[in-house]
């Protein structure tokens, strides 16, 4: 299995992160529930969204724009009931979220609809 | 036995409605795609199983759509599905639509106009219109906001802009209606597959003659208030365009105020609107077999989205223009104030010609009879934002 940022190194320190995602985007990928995917350390909100769009295709940019790969706009990133979306995707999420205890947010803004 | 296949894009979702070539009894399926903004759904006429759909969302981007089927299944060309195996990035980069500003091909990503006549970066949002070619069913074009066309030739796998439309230097002058920016009207001529009609609101009208290398404005008698030169080469909110095949340089426009008419391939264009109650409005289309006899629903006012008077009627004309007559037979008569969008009018092809159209307020209305009199098909699916109508042997 091909796993986002992993190395002969880091490979066996794999870890299992959980992350939430929007109910269209559950439909899209097809999924129940939380998403499971395998992150080398450092388990970076980069490494995670790489890790998810690798392994579910069909979300290429719907979460990071196709031509900036920026956040998009009306998608907000939590975790441990902080506001994640404005820092530097290379900055490590909290050990919780890099260890599998508590999952990464990914929520629709509530604007529009 | 004929039918006919009606493809309804919404605010909510996709919807098929399909009937037999009576079109007495109808069938709905749906909501395809709940919950997603379908711009616009359309089928190739070479293969008319196969139909491509604008899936687009505020909040995640575009989707490109397809299915192979008739609309049975549905995939996103290019994307392997998530159970496909070992995970691994697609060979081509699907739902990608990148403006082309390479040094070799593109041209420059320069700025529009903006609400408050600032200018503005090119920023793109979303594919409003689907165009499928004439001669290859994989290939089909893409009119998208912000305003530029786009083209695959794999299927909606993967997208190449045309850019010599976006960089024909009329760019700082182009700016959005209140849709926003967007090319939605997209006309390939039968008889010359170098050449092909494009409308923006609010740029106006473009033609290119040699396959999409070089554009030219055609705009010339078109006449707008709400820009510094009313009767200027670009800046005209041009609603819709639509051609019969079997005379592609005669065109018929639903301008934001005024119904055209061009002779001559757009060079030149003479208004039309005669005895109209308003020419403002969105859609227009011509009948399927009498080239002179055209539809248009007339709408208040720029302000005022909704029919005259609360009472939803379509105007024909079967002299190419100037004389109009009502058609409200079925229609609401009173307390109608939905809209129809640009995209949301087409015929058939059968022998008496069918019309059909959708509405803001979620009606999709149908006439078997060119308009003379008139059924809704479907009374409350979410806001109408397009229909095509695809006529099955």
């Amino acid at each position: 299995m091909n796993i986002a940022g992993a190395n002969d190194a880091s490979l066996a320190q794999t870890r299992t992160i959980r992350v939430q995602i929007p109910y269209h985007l559950r439909t899209l990928a097809q999924v129940d529930g939380e998403l499971r995917l395998q992150v080398a350390p450092p388990v970076t909100l980069r490494a995670v969204l790489d890790a998810i769009e690798l392994r579910y295709p069909m979300l290429r940019g719907t979460i990071r724009d196709h031509a900036t790969g920026e956040r998009r706009a009306f998608l907000r990133f939590f975790a441990c009931e902080d506001d994640l979306s404005h820092q530097p995707l290379d900055m490590l999420l909290p050990e919780p979220v890099a260890v599998g205890k508590e999952p990464l947010l990914i929520i629709g803004a509530i604007a529009g609809g | 036995m004929s039918g006919v296949r009606v493809l309804v894009g919404t605010r909510k979702g996709a919807f098929i409605l399909t009937a037999d070539g009576t079109r007495r009894d109808w069938q709905v399926s749906g909501p395809f795609f709940a919950g997603w903004e379908i711009y616009h759904m359309k089928g190739s006429p070479l293969n008319p199983d196969r139909i491509y759909v604008s899936q687009t969302s505020g909040w995640f981007g575009q989707l490109v759509q397809r299915s192979d089927d008739g609309g049975k299944t549905w995939f996103q060309p290019g994307v392997p599905a998530a159970e496909a195996g070992p995970p691994a990035w697609p060979a081509k980069p699907a739902n990608r639509f990148v403006y082309d500003d390479s040094a070799e091909t593109g041209k420059p990503l320069t700025t529009h106009q903006w609400y408050d006549g600032t200018q503005h970066p090119w920023e793109f949002k979303r594919v409003w219109h689907f165009e499928p070619s004439l001669v290859d069913a994989n290939t089909v074009y893409a009119g998208v906001e912000d305003a530029a066309l786009f083209r695959s030739t794999d299927g909606g796998e993967s997208w190449h802009e045309l850019s010599a439309l976006r960089g024909h230097g009329t760019g700082p002058q182009w700016q959005p209606g209140a849709g926003g920016m967007g090319l939605h009207t997209i006309l390939l001529d039968p008889t010359n597959p170098d050449r092909i009609y494009i409308a923006i609101s609010a740029a106006g009208a473009f033609r290119t003659d040699d396959g999409g290398q070089s554009w030219k404005p055609i705009n010339r008698g078109l006449h707008s208030q709400y820009i510094p030169d009313p009767d200027a080469e670009v800046g005209h909110c041009v609603h819709h365009v639509a051609m019969h095949p079997s005379r592609p340089d005669v065109l018929f426009m639903q301008k934001h105020w005024d119904v055209m008419r061009s002779d001559d391939a757009g060079d030149n264009w003479r208004e039309v609107s005669g005895n109209l109650p308003t020419d403002f409005g969105f859609a227009i289309d011509v009948h399927a077999h009498e080239p002179e006899t055209l539809y248009v629903v007339p709408i208040k006012s720029d302000s005022e989205h909704f029919p005259l008077d609360g009472k939803l009627r379509v105007y024909r004309s079967r002299t190419g223009g100037d004389e109009w007559e009502p058609l409200e037979k079925g229609l609401p008569e009173k307390d109608c104030y939905v809209n129809v969008l640009r995209d949301a009018m087409a015929v058939d092809t059968l022998d008496d010609c069918g019309v059909y159209f959708g509405t803001t307020g979620g009606q999709v209305y149908a006439s078997a009879d060119a308009g003379d009199t008139w059924v809704p098909i479907v009374r409350d699916l979410p806001g109408v934002l397009s229909v095509e109508v695809q006529t099955l042997a």
